[in-house]
C-alpha cells in the first residue's frame, strides 16, 4: 500500500531507525528470558532489561527503582488506581479526576465506584482546564488520589501540573499524572506516581512504565518488577523505548511553528481551532469546519492519502462524539464536526500545507453541494 | 553456548520475524484508528487472530493479551468463581489460587492427575478449576479433555494452561479458556492470548478503550500480534517435523542421561522436556560449573529463589531429590550434536560430584 502522510501521531508513533535497529539484536541472539538466573541468555536479558530502565530513568528524570515496566499505559493507570485502592481495604475512599481524562482512567475509577469508592469528576471550562479552588474545595480527609493527565490527547490541553501539586502536596493525597500524551515533549511534572507509554514516543506498541516516586503507594501483586508486575519482561520493547528516548524531541520546537501555521490557516478558511487560548502542547491541533461532519471529513482525508483521525483512536470505532468537546461545553453537532492533527519527528511543513490544501477543497466543496 | 531451556522462552523464529517487520516500520498505525493505515493494521490484527484460533477448538474467540499471565489472570479473575488446581501448575496460576484462598489437588508420582482425584479433592459445582496440558517443569500431558469433562460434570468451568503445548500438539477440546504464549512457541515476547469458549462472561481486568471487544483495553501492537500469528503458522505446518526432531533429540539425550532418573511420566510426555535427577549431584553447582550449556533446575520464574520446585515436591520428590535435579528444554534449533556436547559435559560435571 501507499503510506499516507501520517498526522496521527498522538494514536501512535512510528518507530525511528534507530530504533528497530536497537531491538534487532534481542529478536535474535539475545532472546533469553530476563527472569532465568541460571545461564548467559538469561543474565544478557536481564542486564539489557536493567539498562535500559536505566536509561529511560535517567531521560525522563526519574530513579530506575521507580519505574515498573508494564504492557502499556492502558495497563499502567489500571495498576496505580486500583494498586492504590487495594491498599484500603473497607475504608471510605474518595477519588479526583476530571471528566476530559482518557477513558483508561475513566473506566478505571467507574469500575471503583461499583467498589464502593467516592470519585470525583471535575468540570472542565470552555478552554479544556479545571478551577483549582474547585480542586482545592474538593480534597477530603479520606482523599486518596487525585488522578489528571498533563496533556489531553484529544485537545493537547496542559493542565497547570506545577499549581496542581501544590494543592495537593498542601492538602494531602497522592498526586497521578497521566504523562502519555506528554513524556519526553514536557519535563516529567511533580506528581507521585506517572504513566508514560512507550508508543507515543516513538517506541513499539506493547511497553510501558509506571512512574512510583514511592511504591509503598501501591499494593504488590508478586512477579517480577520488584514485585508489582507478573509476567516475563518484553526485552526488545523495553529497549526500542530507551532508544526511542534517547533520541531526543529537540523537534517539538519545529512543531510550535507548525501548528501556528495550522492554527492561522484554518481559521483563516473558517475553521475553529479547539481550545485556542489555552496553553496546550506543540504537537497537537484540534480542529473544527462548520457544516461538515468528521467522519466525512476523514473519508476525504484519507481518499487523499492523508491519516488523521476524530477524537481518540481507542473510541474511534464508536461514533460516539468526544467525551472531551462536550466536557468542554461543545453542543454534539459542533463537536462531531472536529478532526485532530498531530506531528511527529518527521512532520514536514510540506505534510502540512497538504493537510491545507485538502482541508480548504473540503470546504469548498461543502459550500458548493 | 548451547541453549537448552526451551520452557523458559525460545528463539524467534526468522519466518515470524519476517511477519512483524513491516508493522514494526511502514505498517506501524495503531490498529483502532479509522483511516487507512490503522485499517491495514487492524487487518493484520485479524489475520493473526485467525491463524492462531486454527490450532484451537471451534467455538470460541481469541483474546490479545501482553502473555500468558495476564491471560491467565483474565481467565481466573475474569470469571470471579472459586478456583481449584493442581498442585504442579505454574506460580501464575498458583499465586491467584493462594490469593484467592482457591484450593489444589494432588498429581501421582508421575505428575498426573485423575479426574476422581480432580473431583474430590476440590469444587462441588460452580467454580474453575485450572490445569495446564503440558507441564513447565517435567512436560507431563495431563488428560485435559478428560479433566475437562469431569469438571463440567460437577457444574465447574476449566481453564487449560496450554502454554508449553500450544503449536506443538493439537489442543483438545473441552476447555472453557485456554491461555497461551508467543515466546514459548518461537514467536515474540509480549504478546499472548486467552481462548474463551462463546457463552463463557468474563469481567475485563484491564479497563480503557474497550479495545478486544471490551475483554482487554489498550492499544494491541500490530508487529508482536503478526509475529505470534506467523509462528503459531509455522507450527502448525512444521507440527509432525517438530515432534519427529523432538522425539529424536529425546532418545538421544535420554540414552545420552542412562544413569540418571526421568521426573515425571515417561509415557505422558512432551519430549522437548527432559528432567532428571541423579543422587549425590548438586544441580545449582552443575549449572554454574556448566557454563556452555543453558539450562536450568526449574521454571525461570523461580529460578533465583533456591527453593526447591514446588513440581517436584507435588511428585512426592524430597527436597534433596529435587535439589539434584535438572531440567533440559529443547525443540526445533536444537541440534543432536548439541545435545551430544551438552550431556558429555554435564555427565562430566555430576561424576566429579559422585
Amino acid at each position: 500500500m501507499n503510506y499516507p502522510i501520517y498526522l496521527d501521531h498522538n494514536a501512535t508513533t512510528p518507530c525511528a531507525e534507530e530504533v528497530i535497529a536497537a531491538m534487532l539484536p534481542y529478536f535474535g541472539t539475545h532472546f533469553g528470558n530476563a527472569a532465568s538466573k541460571n545461564h548467559p541468555y538469561g543474565w544478557e536479558a536481564e542486564q539489557a532489561v536493567e539498562e535500559a530502565r536505566e536509561s529511560i530513568a535517567q531521560l525522563i528524570g526519574a530513579k530506575s527503582k521507580e519505574l515498573i515496566f508494564t504492557s502499556g499505559a492502558t495497563e499502567s493507570i489500571n495498576l496505580a488506581i486500583k494498586g492504590v485502592f487495594d491498599l484500603f481495604p473497607g475504608q471510605r475512599q474518595h477519588y479526583i479526576t476530571c471528566q476530559t481524562e482518557h477513558k483508561a482512567v475513566l473506566d478505571t475509577f467507574a469500575q471503583l465506584e461499583q467498589a464502593g469508592a467516592e470519585v470525583t469528576y471535575l468540570p472542565v471550562n470552555s478552554a479544556g482546564e479545571i478551577d483549582l479552588n474547585e480542586l482545592e474545595a474538593q480534597v477530603r480527609d479520606h482523599t486518596k488520589m487525585i488522578c489528571l493527565m498533563w496533556a489531553n490527547n484529544e485537545t493537547g490541553v496542559i493542565q497547570p501540573m506545577a499549581e496542581i501539586a501544590d494543592i495537593v502536596r498542601a492538602n494531602g493525597g497522592i498526586l497521578f499524572a497521566d504523562c502519555s500524551q506528554s513524556a519526553g515533549k514536557l519535563p516529567l511534572p511533580d506528581a507521585d506516581v506517572m504513566c508514560v507509554s512507550a508508543h507515543k514516543l516513538g517506541g513499539p506498541p506493547g511497553m510501558g512504565a509506571l512512574l512510583v516516586r514511592n511504591l509503598g503507594l501501591l499494593t504488590p501483586t508478586g512477579g517480577q518488577e520488584q514485585g508489582y508486575r507478573r509476567g516475563t519482561e518484553n526485552l526488545p520493547a523495553a529497549i526500542g523505548f530507551a532508544t526511542a528516548l534517547d533520541a531526543g524531541f529537540a523537534w517539538v520546537e519545529k512543531a510550535v511553528r507548525l501548528r501556528e501555521l495550522l492554527d492561522a490557516e484554518v481559521t483563516a478558511s473558517g475553521g475553529v481551532v479547539v481550545a485556542e487560548a489555552s496553553n496546550r502542547l506543540a504537537t497537537i491541533g484540534s480542529y473544527r469546519m462548520p457544516g461538515v461532519a468528521a467522519s466525512s471529513q476523514l473519508i476525504n482525508f484519507d481518499m487523499a492519502g492523508i491519516a488523521v483521525s476524530a477524537g481518540s483512536a481507542c473510541s474511534s470505532g464508536t461514533l460516539k462524539t468526544s467525551h472531551v468537546l462536550g466536557a468542554m461545553g461543545w453542543d454534539e453537532r459542533s463537536a462531531s464536526e472536529v478532526v485532530r492533527v498531530s506531528f511527529g519527528a518527521d512532520t514536514s511543513e510540506s505534510d502540512i500545507a497538504r493537510f491545507l490544501d485538502v482541508w480548504r477543497n473540503i470546504v469548498i466543496r461543502a459550500k458548493a453541494a | 553456548m548451547i541453549y537448552l531451556d526451551y520452557q523458559a522462552t525460545t528463539p524467534l523464529a526468522p519466518e515470524a520475524f519476517a511477519a512483524m517487520e513491516p508493522w514494526l516500520k511502514d505498517g506501524f498505525a495503531n490498529p483502532h484508528s479509522a483511516h487507512a493505515a490503522g485499517r491495514a493494521a487492524a487487518a493484520a490484527v485479524e489475520f493473526a487472530r485467525d491463524q492462531i484460533a486454527a490450532l484451537l477448538p471451534k467455538g470460541g474467540r481469541v483474546i490479545f493479551t501482553s502473555g500468558a499471565t495476564e491471560a491467565i489472570n483474565l481467565a481466573i479473575m475474569g470469571c470471579g468463581l472459586p478456583v481449584a488446581a493442581a498442585a504442579t501448575e505454574h506460580a501464575a496460576v498458583l499465586d491467584i489460587v493462594e490469593y484467592l484462598d482457591g484450593r489444589t489437588f494432588p498429581v501421582d508420582i508421575a505428575g498426573l492427575i485423575c479426574p476422581e482425584t480432580q473431583s474430590s479433592g476440590s469444587l462441588d459445582g460452580h467454580g474453575l478449576i485450572a490445569i495446564m496440558l503440558v507441564n513447565n517443569e517435567i512436560g507431563t500431558i495431563q488428560p485435559i479433555a478428560e479433566l475437562a469433562g469431569a469438571a463440567h460434570a460437577k457444574g465447574n468451568l476449566f481453564l487449560c494452561d496450554a502454554v508449553q503445548a500450544f503449536g506443538r500438539m493439537p489442543i483438545p477440546d473441552g476447555p472453557d479458556m485456554i491461555a497461551i504464549s508467543a515466546h514459548k512457541i518461537h514467536g515474540p515476547k509480549g504478546i499472548g492470548a486467552l481462548w474463551v469458549r462463546d457463552g463463557v462472561a468474563l469481567t475485563p481486568q484491564m479497563l480503557g478503550g474497550g479495545q478486544e471487544q471490551g475483554m482487554r483495553s489498550g492499544t494491541l501492537s500490530p508487529a508482536l500480534c503478526a509475529g505470534f500469528g506467523a509462528a503459531a503458522k509455522l507450527a502448525a505446518e512444521r507440527m509432525d517435523a517438530d515432534a519427529m526432531h523432538v522425539s529424536a533429540l529425546w532418545d538421544r539425550a535420554a540414552s545420552a542421561f542412562a544413569d540418571w532418573t526421568i521426573n515425571g511420566s515417561m509415557a505422558h510426555r512432551y519430549k522437548g522436556n527432559l528432567n532428571i535427577r541423579r543422587d549425590g549431584v548438586d544441580a545449582a553447582r552443575l549449572i554454574s560449573e556448566c557454563r556452555n550449556i543453558a539450562f536450568s533446575a526449574g521454571s525461570a520464574c523461580a529460578s533465583g529463589s533456591g527453593r526447591p520446585s514446588h513440581v517436584l515436591r507435588a511428585l512426592g520428590l524430597t527436597d534433596a531429590q529435587a535439589k539434584s535435579s535438572i531440567r533440559l528444554g529443547f525443540g526445533r534449533y536444537t541440534t543432536a550434536e548439541e545435545i551430544d556436547m551438552a550431556a558429555d559435559a554435564i555427565n562430566r560435571s555430576a561424576e566429579a560430584m559422585l
